[in-house]
């Protein structure tokens, strides 16, 4: 009835294969896109659009490129930020270098710059793993911030060492600059997140994802089966920069508007991403969305409850939101280290069968 | 292609075993000081189940390491389909055609057992990277093709019942059977199989004898096998190499290395003088 599967017998190898086996779950896809995509915009105050729905969209971009890296192909990465400040950076010197350019191609252009960067300080993948990946993915992290900062031509030499975003519009709305309207935002956004949660999902269920799965679980019985470890492992990393790229330019140009290296895109903003990751579920799509929205929306949730709805103070309820968010995590990753996604499958598997417990 | 060895024989059981496919000329592999194989010759032949046999530390694996192009050896060629075989990587010695199992599973854990054969069959998939981020028609017909030749795999095996399940859950003897059905997935010319049945039961062990002759006997795949239950190898193999220290002792039909002086003394073991 609900959630079963039993009686819905696959008669194609395409419908065993497909992302939602089960109805359940392709009826509540459609439900969740149509709500994003009528009803949210329609309810959501900008309040609510710019500083938790908008967010969390980029986040997801972001930690839907780690998780390609870590989580499917098992190479550590602390770079995140620093790939982001190069979607950033490219997206401003792309913009004001080609003011005609349309926007959305300006970010996938991003992506791809930083998709190059990407497989540049991925190349020592190719001799190291675990720890000692993460410590030349380090590297990146201070060299490119230091980039960033230091060279003049990246911010075409303004005096506060910003980068800010001129206004844009693609299709006739205005997308970037301070007067474009939240909703616009949020479309681009939601269209970005739909489109590369996709490309995601496509990429792992086939022979790229299986071969970055393999190298992740056993590279010696990978290359012995045939997969080709530096082909593997660099277009890991290629992925992986071009979403991270993507969220990058997005933070840049939707939601912050104005940047500076250091200051938006430091070596915390590298471990918020990994903590999603990792909280959510490493190899998992689900798990991006799931611990973007946790260590996202959480805070808000708190802060509304803490200060607006029991009227303590600000300082107060601050400080308590980061203890209740600490201890959160190191509950949830005691109950289940393999993320909320892994806890969402054991509730899809005692689903399917209830009421019985076999 | 192939010179002077285009005559093949007849085994014991009627099967005609072709010509010379691999040939391994005084192949010499040291690792620092220690001489782990030392100047061994022996051909394998179309068709043919090979077995290479030995006390621990004989050097077997260390062979086996050396046709799939794990270890280069410092001396001695590896003769492939009649031309020498240039220093490959693993990966690019899978591309020609041979597939082998591990000593110890090397499965990938993390993903179905599905997942994982279909992984074998990596070198037979041809879409390019943007159809498959896209999904885009050919991409999703070739997973559907090569979706069907797995489940042919599974259904020779008979693993239907586990096809969705992670292999971190299954047991050894399954995952065993599925590390051979991830190896066939590559339609191999050589399959060579590292102890497949180390650590079974006697019911296990018939089971996979019997799904390796299933193999040589349908798919006409040559068999190349290392595996320490003497029954099992005499019963299943046409020609046996016997290794002892690095070195080859003996090499020929199951009977011949039976009644081999050299053979009997390694394994029982005598004062060396």
């Amino acid at each position: 009835m609900l959630y079963r599967e039993a009686g819905d017998f696959k008669t194609s190898y395409a419908s065993d294969n497909q992302t939602f086996p089960i109805r359940f779950d392709r009826v509540a896809y459609w439900v969740v896109m149509a709500f994003a995509f009528l009803v949210l915009p329609m309810i959501m105050g900008d309040y609510w659009a710019n500083s938790v729905v908008v967010p969390f969209l980029i986040y997801v971009i972001a930690a839907l490129g780690l998780n390609i890296l870590i989580g499917y192909t098992g190479l550590l990465s602390l770079g995140t930020a620093a790939f982001m400040a190069v979607g950033a950076y490219a997206t401003f010197k792309l913009t004001t270098s080609f003011p005609g350019m349309p926007i959305y191609i300006v970010f996938l252009l991003s992506g791809l710059i930083t998709s190059a960067v990407g497989v540049l300080f991925g190349l020592p993948s190719l001799k190291i793993k675990g720890f000692y990946l993460a410590v030349a993915t380090l590297a990146a992290q201070f060299f490119l911030i230091w980039l960033f900062t230091r060279v003049g031509w990246f911010f075409n030499y303004s005096t506060t060492g910003q980068i800010s975003m001129p206004e844009r519009s693609m299709f006739g709305v205005l997308i970037t600059g301070a007067s474009a309207s939240s909703t616009a935002v949020y479309f681009t956004c939601l269209i970005f997140v739909v489109g590369m949660a996709w490309l995601a999902r496509n990429l792992t269920r086939g022979t790229v994802g299986r071969s970055w799965m393999a190298i992740r679980d056993m590279d010696i019985a990978a290359e012995i089966i045939g997969v080709n470890p530096l082909i593997a492992k660099l277009s890991a990393f290629a992925v992986s920069s071009f979403f991270v790229g993507v969220a990058g330019a997005l933070t840049f140009a939707v939601y912050l508007g104005a940047a500076e290296a250091g200051e938006a895109f430091g070596i915390n903003k590298s471990f918020l991403v990994l903590f999603m990751v990792i909280i959510g579920g490493l190899g998992s799509i689900l798990g991006s969305f799931l611990g973007a929205a946790f260590l996202v929306v959480l805070p808000v949730i708190l802060k509304l409850l803490l200060v607006d709805t029991l009227g303590w103070p600000a300082d107060l309820a601050r400080h308590l939101e980061v203890m209740i968010i600490g201890a959160l995590i190191i509950i949830v990753l005691i109950a289940e280290p393999h993320g909320i996604a892994a806890l969402w499958r054991t509730i899809k598997d005692k689903l399917r069968l209830w009421p019985f417990p076999h | 292609m192939l010179d002077t060895q285009q005559d093949g024989y007849l085994t014991a059981d009627g099967r005609q075993i072709g010509p010379v496919v691999l040939e391994l000329k005084n192949i010499t592999l040291r690792f620092g000081g220690v001489e782990a194989i030392k100047d061994i010759s022996f051909d394998i032949r179309t068709g043919e189940v090979r077995a290479i046999i030995g006390p621990n530390g004989a050097g077997k694996s260390s062979m086996m390491n050396v046709i799939s192009g794990f270890y280069n050896p410092q001396e001695g060629d590896v003769i492939y389909k009649g031309y020498k075989r240039a220093k490959m990587a693993p990966y690019q010695v899978a591309r020609t055609g041979i597939a082998r199992t591990f000593q110890n599973i090397a499965l990938f854990e993390g993903m179905s057992v599905l997942d994982n054969i279909m992984t074998g069959r990596m070198n037979l998939m041809k879409t390019g990277f943007l159809k498959q981020a896209l999904w885009w028609g050919p991409a999703a017909r070739e997973e559907d093709e090569h979706r069907a030749a797995v489940e042919r795999i599974i259904d020779f095996l008979e693993i239907q019942h586990i096809r969705k399940t992670p292999v971190s859950r299954l047991p050894y003897g399954l995952k065993k059977r599925v590390e051979l059905a991830r190896a066939l997935a590559a339609e191999p010319q050589i399959l060579l199989l590292d102890e497949p049945m180390a650590g079974m039961n006697v019911e296990e062990k018939e089971d996979m004898s019997r799904f390796i002759l299933d193999v040589n006997d349908e798919f006409g795949t040559t068999i190349v096998l290392i595996e320490h239950d003497m029954g099992v190898v005499m019963d299943l193999s046409d020609r046996v190499v016997v290794m002892d220290y690095g070195k080859k002792i003996g090499d020929g039909t199951p009977d011949e290395v039976r009644g081999n002086q050299a053979v009997i003394d390694a394994y029982l073991g005598v004062t060396h003088d």
